[in-house]
């Protein structure tokens, strides 16, 4: 009967548009109602595409999650947060996180320590003191040195720098901090050089001719007005760089070392969280058992340290922004 | 009083500039740094690895021998990761795009949506990693297929294809958008046959500079799983594969020197890769890049 009724309309429909009373153009349009419905569906289509963000970050939560919580049946969180013994993968397994963290923020500060007083000098020259032409040649250069993979980095570090650290620090190990630290700090000073350029141009130039006519100097011009008046920019930039440096891989995995330790040493090997995420990686290491857990359970502490940084910076960017109209 | 401020206003006018010198020869030598560590690393890299660049080099396999080692399996997987990763993030990268812009209501869901992608864009590769390990190799059970990696690799460039995507939408002028309307086109036509085209090249411009973020990315793709040591070509989306920086990371872990000149040589084809991309990027920016003045 529906088949009837289907068969029954189609003729209609045909009629209409072929009748040989109808101006030949109106057969160029398609109905109204079936055009409606391809625009509603390509809306949707759109919108599924937008909310496939959504579902990524639903993505890494669960899967963060879900082997996270697994892990935590079987080592207290108390004992992973506080430990500071790391040995998932010897046989007398210890499961303290500390030794990731430690070799994780004494790298970044290393970077840190490279890329906040150089990247901001260089925002400075950008912004206050370079000609036209010689910003537009220095930009691109500085995009290339962002645009270099990690892995050559870590190339750079272990075959290039530490040699260097090792004539000046003979007791330098093979694998060190430093040299990892000081070329990741070259690698996030592009990031920090722009985003604290931008906040240095922002600032209006009233501000400026304001000072200049007070008889301040330019130095005192930029580093009395121009740099507190970019403060919240700035800021946000070395908070940018410390999520950056924390998340960074390649450079710790190849220059860096694989020794969990807690300490300063700046010169000895130590494990950063990434570090260990690429080293369990290597192996094969079989789905379901504890090793496999430890690299949700490092992923999700990463995940969170860096996601509360990146927030924090966006946060101090809204919260302090000066409005000047 | 003011006999008193008088006395004790130095203007030290000499002093002021000699220190503002010193500080304008200060930020351009921060500058010059930056520069030099960046020509410090070609020359190290070239150096190193400009003499293993021949035919062989990138029509062998790898090997235990450093004298016959190749890079043809990296190649062609870093092809095969480009072509898939372009094939699935674009589409998805501008749909949501389009979305954003042309379609959404401002309402807390767009907020969210938008929220997100900028947070996206801030989580560590290595992370990525992990989701595509934990979702694409183990739950969608793909293995440590080419796929797998792409569809992680898509992910992690996506934001970045949004944004780019999202500006160029932004910059064609509301004039365009109405001379369309008025034709009687739709919302679809509208964005498809005028919006797109005028938006092209910035949309094209990101895409090709996000897939050369992916051709440079290491962590995630080791994190699936990818494997260091593969001695035949990839045929297909479901092959195991490895690609140019997992097998530098390979060979920079071996302890001889000559699989470190190896790794050199990888680079040079690595960055003569990435330098391709962004030439075209420049190319299609400069041709394509409509103005509306």
């Amino acid at each position: 009967m529906l088949g009837a009724r289907l068969t029954g309309r189609i003729p209609v429909a045909q009629d209409v548009n072929s009748s040989p009373g109808a101006p030949e153009v109106r057969s160029q349009f398609a109905p109204r109602r079936r055009r409606a419905l391809i625009e509603r569906g390509i809306h949707v289509v759109l919108f599924i595409c937008a909310a496939a963000s959504i579902l990524t970050t639903a993505g890494i939560i669960f899967t963060l999650l879900g082997e996270t919580l697994a892990f935590f049946r079987e080592v207290p969180i108390i004992d992973f947060l506080t430990g500071t013994r790391w040995t998932p993968l010897f046989v007398s397994q210890s499961f303290g996180v500390l030794p990731l963290v430690n070799g994780t923020l004494v790298v970044a500060l290393v970077a840190i320590v490279v890329a906040v007083p150089i990247g901001l000098m260089s925002a400075i020259f950008l912004s206050e003191y370079a000609p036209a032409r010689v910003r537009a040649a220095v930009k691109p250069v500085l995009e290339v040195l962002a645009g270099i993979p990690t892995v050559v980095y870590g190339y750079f570090a272990l075959l290039f720098v530490t040699p260097i650290l090792r004539d000046i620090f003979p007791q330098t190990q093979v694998f060190n901090v430093l040299s990892a630290g000081i070329v990741m700090g070259f690698m996030i000073l592009p990031m920090m050089a722009s985003i604290s350029e931008d906040a240095l141009r922002v600032v209006p130039r009233a501000l400026r001719e304001g000072a200049f006519a007070l008889g301040a100097t330019k130095f005192q011009v930029t580093v009395r007005v121009v740099v507190p008046a970019a403060l919240s920019g700035i800021l946000a930039a070395i908070i940018l760089s410390v999520s950056r440096a924390i998340g960074e891989t390649m450079i710790v995995s190849i220059a860096a070392g694989l020794q969990p330790k807690v300490g300063f040493d700046l010169l000895s090997s130590m494990e950063t969280m990434t570090a260990y995420i690429v080293q369990v990686s290597l192996g094969d290491t079989p789905q379901d058992t504890i090793e496999y857990r430890t690299l949700f359970a490092v992923g999700t502490l990463l995940f969170l340290m860096t996601f509360v940084m990146n927030i924090l910076s966006d946060w101090i960017v809204r919260r302090y922004r000066e409005v000047y109209e | 009083m003011t006999q008193d401020a008088a006395t004790r206003w130095r203007p030290r006018i000499r002093r002021r500039n000699a220190i503002g010198r010193g500080f304008a020869l200060l930020t351009i030598v921060s500058t010059l740094l930056g520069i030099a560590v960046l020509i410090a690393l070609l020359i190290d890299v070239f150096g190193d690895g400009g003499a293993q660049v021949d035919g062989h080099f990138l029509t062998n396999y790898p090997s235990r021998f450093p004298e016959d080692a190749g890079l043809r399996s990296a190649l062609l997987g870093t092809l095969w990761m480009l072509v898939l990763t372009a094939i699935i993030a674009f589409p998805l990268g501008v749909g949501a795009a389009v979305y954003l812009e042309e379609y959404a209501p401002n309402n807390w869901l767009t907020r969210f949506i938008q929220l997100n992608i900028a947070n996206l864009a801030g989580v560590p590769s290595v992370v990525y990693g992990l989701l595509g390990l934990g979702l694409f190799v183990r739950w969608f059970a793909l293995g440590r297929s080419l796929i797998a990696g792409a569809m992680t690799m898509a992910l992690l460039i996506l934001p970045l294809i949004i944004v780019a995507s999202r500006e160029a939408i932004r910059a064609v002028p509301d004039s365009q958008r109405e001379a369309s309307y008025a034709l009687g086109a739709t919302r679809w036509q509208t964005v498809f046959r005028t919006v797109l085209p005028a938006a092209g090249g910035g949309i094209l411009t990101g895409t090709i500079l996000a897939l050369a973020r992916a051709i440079g990315e290491t962590a995630p793709l080791i994190t699936i799983g990818a494997l260091t040591f593969i001695a035949f070509d990839p045929t297909g989306p479901m092959d195991l594969f490895t690609v140019l920086p997992i097998q530098i990371f390979n060979w920079v872990s071996l302890p001889q020197r000559e699989f470190h000149d190896l790794a050199a040589g990888g680079i040079v084809i690595l960055l003569i890769v990435l330098l391709l991309a962004n030439s075209i990027a420049l190319f299609v920016r400069f041709r394509l890049q409509r103005r509306f003045d």
